[in-house]
């Protein structure tokens, strides 16, 4: 987009009254801005990532520190529709073991927020690196390289993901960050599939364009017009593709630890929170609505600003 | 057409073979000595007796000859006995396939029917509230993980409104020819797995007939005379139910790997939930049966979708 098409060029002697220079990126920036559940959804996101970042401040217990005396306390309004189990020291309660549920659900800020991060960049290096590979070398290379996406699409991402974390758990890799990071591998090795696709798909329809023919004219090495010519201009639905990829990571390693092999515990994810709150749902429901509510919110953010991002980047684009 | 056919034909048999290398790689590369699982618990097990099993299994084989084996097998649908259960792999996954199909099929069969109704009302109504409801439906179906909502409307329908059986697939005492009794037992977990699908449906439909009824031979038949049902329905409905096939291999990958949660979730005796179970307890000949089920039943869908996507819309050209 940057390189192809540069909108309001001027002439030098340009007057006064002569528009402004805007790029087409801060066109859509603005566009996003003008977006009010795209906004919403960003502010939700930075107030996430804030309390992510700064848990070990902000939180006012230690996450795994249990008080059985004081446990399934309930969230302290709910004081004043009758409830004699509450205790002003516990915000939103606390858990089974009389862990506080607001340390916790901060403490599990943390996983959701790094799982919405490192794998989807994970994602969009192995799918950025094939997609541009098959598209534009073509031949053999793309022969190759689309046979082997076509296998890993034709499995059920869910299923596949669940069976390299169950299977190899309890190696060395699984133990690593308390297993987080065997989840980061198992959603990279699935989810690339989509986006080299894409990818592949914009490079097809751009590399015969002429300004793709004029770098090559002048003798641009192809690594040169990879990324200064061809990325630029696919950049958009690339990034509408990314923003969709960072709930879906999220949903699924609160799928992992719901089902009871996601991060080890006693570390707190909002999965694992859910999981273990059923236990006690018919005596109070906060230790399960608490977390859910924040996994809830977390993706429709997040989902908000994909489609934010989507309307402001292409408006033609559909789904 | 013939020649796309063929063609598409050709091309699943390398994904195959590739689905099948990766999985008997998972079992292979996976820690724990399949021998030792077998033999779990058996007394007097002598170093002997290992030997002969290693032998008898050819595990003492190099593994491509392994592979060529097992996969010479598995074609016969021998994927080899249960570590746990002593009975051979595939034959067990069979006897749960149709609980399976039976789950996906009334999911989908929700998911389009109120999907597209939700999508084309939202579409004819634009702008009114019931397309602001509709439109927030369809991002909140994002945003609702299936696990919880699962759990929810099990405690809610089943534990305190007692309407709905709470999970399995039949009442005790209920024999299979009961359509009633099974038909509450699927209603739940099959509007659950429907969730998402109704979701992406209801968007989809509502952008694209939205997008039809701009067109011009909507016009021209609102131009001739027709009364507005001939047009919508006549018209403008065929023409934007275009998507709700081209989608449905995306969304039958959903179904295949959403159905593993929501089985867990209800305890419906499914695959899903039977090769999760194998995976957390490392019964590999089950892991290897059911995910070269899934995957081979996914590159069949894909397939399948692509033949009635050439044949709903000519106007794509057969590459």
């Amino acid at each position: 987009m940057a390189t192809a098409v540069r909108a309001g060029m001027q002439p030098a002697d340009s007057t006064v009254f002569a528009r402004k220079q805007r790029s087409l990126w801060r066109d859509a920036l603005w566009r996003l801005f003008r977006n009010r559940a795209a906004v919403m959804g960003m502010v939700v996101i930075a107030l996430a990532a804030f309390v992510a970042i700064t848990a070990q401040v902000v939180a006012p217990y230690d996450p795994v520190q249990q008080n059985t005396p004081k446990q399934l306390m309930e969230p302290i309004w709910t004081r004043f529709f009758g409830s004699r189990f509450t205790d002003s020291a516990y915000l939103l309660g606390s858990d089974e073991l009389g862990r506080d549920i607001l340390t916790r659900l901060m403490y599990g800020s943390r996983v959701s927020l790094v799982v919405g991060i490192v794998p989807v960049a994970m994602v969009f290096i192995i799918g950025a690196t094939i997609g541009m590979l098959s598209g534009y070398v073509g031949g053999w290379v793309d022969n190759v390289l689309m046979r082997f996406t076509d296998v890993v699409y034709a499995f059920p991402d869910l299923l596949f993901v669940i069976i390299i974390v169950a299977t190899l758990r309890n190696t060395d890799l699984g133990l690593v960050m308390d297993g987080l990071l065997l989840i980061f591998v198992a959603l990279a090795i699935v989810s690339w599939v989509g986006l080299a696709r894409l990818i592949r798909g914009q490079v097809l329809s751009l590399k015969h364009r002429e300004f793709i023919e004029a770098a090559r004219a002048m003798g641009a090495s192809p690594v040169r017009i990879m990324l200064k010519h061809l990325f630029p201009n696919i950049l958009a639905p690339v990034i509408v593709s990314i923003a969709f990829a960072v709930p879906g990571a999220m949903l699924t390693e609160a799928t992992l630890s719901f089902l009871g092999i996601g991060v080890r515990p006693p570390t707190p994810t909002w999965g694992a929170m859910i999981n273990e709150g059923f236990v006690v749902f018919s005596t109070t429901p906060w230790p399960v609505l608490l977390p859910a509510f924040c996994i809830s919110i977390v993706l429709l953010a997040c989902t908000f600003v994909g489609d934010g991002l989507r309307d402001a980047l292409d408006p033609r684009m559909k789904i | 057409m013939r020649e796309f056919v063929i063609r598409r034909l050709l091309y699943a048999i390398p994904t195959l073979i590739g689905i099948s290398i990766i999985t008997f790689a998972i079992a292979r590369l996976s820690p724990g000595d399949p021998i030792r699982l077998f033999t779990f618990g058996v007394q007097n097990f002598t170093q002997d007796d290992y030997n002969r099993l290693v032998h008898a299994y050819g595990l003492d084989k190099p593994l491509p000859l392994q592979y060529v084996d097992w996969v010479t097998k598995a074609l016969q649908g021998n994927f080899g006995d249960s570590f746990i259960y002593h009975r051979e792999a595939f034959t067990m996954l069979t006897e749960r396939l149709g609980a399976t199909l039976e789950l996906a099929i009334a999911a989908l069969i929700l998911q389009i029917l109120i999907g597209v109704t939700l999508g084309v009302l939202a579409a004819l109504r634009r702008g009114s509230w019931v397309d602001n409801v509709i439109r927030v439906l369809g991002v909140a179906g994002h945003a609702v993980p299936a696990f919880w909502l699962g759990q929810i409307l099990i405690i809610v329908f089943a534990i305190n409104l007692r309407w709905l059986p709470s999970q399995g697939l039949l009442g005790v005492g209920k024999s299979q020819t009961d359509v009633l009794d099974y038909a509450r037992h699927l209603l739940l977990p099959a509007f659950v797995l429907a969730l998402t699908g109704i979701a992406i449906y209801s968007r989809i439909l509502r952008t694209e007939t939205l997008d039809v009824l701009s067109q011009d031979f909507i016009r021209t038949a609102h131009a001739k005379g027709l009364r507005e049902r001939t047009v919508v329905y006549g018209h403008a409905l065929r023409n934007a139910l275009i998507p709700v096939v081209t989608a449905l291999g995306g969304i039958l990958a959903t179904l295949v790997g959403g159905a593993l949660v929501i089985e867990q979730v209800f305890s419906w005796p499914g695959v899903g939930q039977f090769t999760f179970q194998a995976a957390i307890a490392k019964d590999y000949p089950i892991v290897q049966a059911g995910v070269m089920f899934t995957s081979t039943l996914l590159v069949l869908s894909y397939l399948l979708r692509d033949l009635t996507y050439a044949f709903v819309d000519p106007r794509i050209k057969v590459k």
